[in-house]
């Protein structure tokens, strides 16, 4: 059973196309990362796949009806808009408004688990919008989890999160994914996604260059052509490293 | 909860005052008596042909406002967004001025709500057609003030044009606003609205609160932007055209009480729609009973009271904000 699944997804903004016949799927206990340069198409075929922007092609959960889409994927979008000054535990609950709103002994309990995950438990009654922007990021990724949804998708996650928060988001990913959910997360450095990621999908100009094990994905072919980078994955006991030398021209 | 106690006495309060309010000094059985149509006929007419109308219409209108201001804000997150944004409250004032121009008014007495709210929709159709069922908020904007820089200029050309100066004198006074001298049918053309748009800018709370998160965050979280965008606009314009059409224009309110309210409601959008209808109703209330008290025989105008109020403390809360940021 797959948590998505893309056929032939095409997005065209005029003529060209951003995002050009990916077909793909995503099981459960998939840690997934999608890389690839700035402008490869990566935000546009998360946002495709949710429904979120006309596209051709099929995805598994444009096919759901908007309820039920929201309780099978929870978005993480790369905007970190946080608009009024509610208290971060308000905004974790958002997380909930998909599921029974009767419900709320789960709904705290949801709420609790995600504040628990990020770190977040002694910020609850903390106002979102008074925090600095790197607690904001974590605030709104544990309004993600508290939507408990099968399949997670977050957009550029830990862009701006200090070093420590960066791992510590991803290792919750690859807790999520090894509890039987499923995470597809867009990633901008190489050495993270190589080491907590169990595939990688690179993403090249709206196409699929490679899709599989990180290291398999990450060769030294595929920095110079995709990323136009001189360099290569090191081997280090604590695991894979970029090994990043130059720009080609 | 307390908080929704607290609003509901205010309003409750300030409805008995402005019903006890009045040239006839009326004790308070009297008052109840007469608007429930019960004892003296000469206490009875008061209460029914005159205080009736002006408390339930300044509630009903305050509520209205203040409503829709606080569905305006939460949709454009916007604390600077109010009711009038869009163009309705413009465009039904243009409708009554012509109403009056014409002599519509002075033939037919439902005249001029009617053509008000013939407008207010017309203004929302126009939006429609502008900024698309699909359009997002940025071209809601724009559209909004297109139609309302439109229709302020058909009522300075239709003012300009006149050559009644008892017309343009009767123009300037309604687009003042007030709720002096209503009967209980204009409360009976308004109330339905007003009641119709509420409850359907009622059902956007929790479509509000997502949006907290933006546009994309509220749509994946399962809210349909086109049937919110749809049942603002449309909550709006029964709502603020009703009102509008029978009270004239009366700003501020809009703007001002889901300002003041927001902090009391932990800044969530959706409990800050019921709390600015209940505020909108005791601020218009306070403005009105305001009116009565100041200048009882120069007939002051609502809106100039409203605003008068209203201003000060708008600038009261950015002193504060600015303090506090």
């Amino acid at each position: 059973m797959s948590l998505l699944s893309l056929e032939a997804l095409t997005v065209k903004r005029g003529p060209c196309p951003v995002v050009d016949g990916v077909s793909l799927t995503i099981a459960p206990g998939e840690c997934v990362g999608l890389i690839g340069p700035n402008g490869a198409g990566k935000t546009t075929l998360m946002r495709a796949a949710l429904g979120l922007m006309k596209h051709e092609g099929r995805s598994s959960l444009t096919d759901l009806p908007a309820g039920a889409r929201a309780r099978a994927a929870a978005w993480l979008p790369q905007s970190r808009e946080i608009a009024w000054p509610v208290t971060v535990e308000t905004l974790v609950a958002l997380g909930r408004l998909p599921h029974d709103s009767r419900a709320g002994d789960l709904r705290a309990e949801a709420v609790g688990r995600a504040l628990d995950r990020m770190g977040l438990t002694a910020f609850a009654q903390r106002r979102a919008t008074e925090l600095s922007g790197g607690e904001q990021a974590r605030v709104l990724i544990a309004r993600a989890l508290a939507q408990e949804a099968p399949l997670l998708m977050a957009d550029e996650p830990i862009a701006g999160l200090d070093p420590a928060a960066q791992i510590a988001t991803l290792r919750v990913f690859e807790d999520l994914a090894r509890e039987g959910h499923a995470v597809l997360v867009s990633l901008h450095d190489l050495t993270l996604a190589a080491r907590h990621c169990t595939r990688l999908i690179l993403l090249d100009r709206g196409r699929i260059a490679a899709d599989g094990l990180p290291l398999e994905v990450l060769s030294e072919a595929r920095l110079a052509e995709v990323f136009h980078l001189r360099g290569h994955m090191l081997q280090t006991e604590d695991g894979p490293l970029l090994q990043a030398l130059d720009v080609l021209g | 909860m307390k908080l929704a106690l607290a609003l509901s006495a205010l309003v409750i309060a300030l409805l008995m005052a402005s019903l006890s309010l009045g040239y006839a000094p009326l004790s308070l059985s009297a008052v109840l008596g007469g608007v429930l149509g019960a004892g003296d006929p000469l206490h009875v007419m008061v209460m029914q042909e005159i205080r009736l109308p002006r408390t339930a219409l300044a509630a009903l209108v305050g509520a209205a406002l203040g409503l829709s201001g606080a569905a305006m804000q939460g949709y454009l997150r916007n604390p600077l967004a109010e009711p009038g944004l869009i163009g309705v409250s413009g465009s039904a004032a243009l409708g009554a001025v012509i109403a009056l121009q014409t002599g519509l008014s002075a033939a037919f007495a439902l005249a001029l709500p009617l053509m008000a709210l013939l407008f207010a929709l017309g203004a929302v159709a126009l939006i429609l057609l502008l900024a698309g069922p699909r359009g997002g908020s940025l071209t809601l904007i724009l559209a909004g003030i297109a139609v309302s820089a439109l229709a302020g200029a058909l009522t300075s050309l239709a003012l300009n044009l006149s050559s009644n100066p008892y017309a343009t004198f009767e123009i300037v006074f309604w687009m003042m606003g007030s709720v002096a001298d209503r009967s209980l049918t204009h409360l009976a053309l308004a109330a339905p609205l007003v009641a119709l748009g509420g409850a359907v800018l009622l059902t956007l709370g929790r479509g509000l609160d997502a949006l907290t998160l933006g546009e994309d965050g509220a749509q994946a979280l399962g809210v349909s932007m086109t049937a919110l965008r749809l049942k603002l606009l449309f909550g709006t314009a029964a709502a603020v055209g009703a009102a509008t059409a029978v009270a004239g224009a009366v700003g501020f309110v809009g703007l001002v009480v889901p300002h003041l309210l927001r902090p009391l409601c932990g800044a969530r959008p959706s409990r800050l729609l019921w709390a600015s209808a209940l505020g909108g109703a005791a601020m218009l209330l306070t403005a009105d009973i305001a009116v009565r008290l100041i200048l009882p025989e120069r007939d002051l105008k609502l809106g100039v009271v409203m605003a008068l109020i209203g201003a000060p403390l708008f600038l009261h809360l950015i002193y504060k904000t600015r303090r506090g940021g």
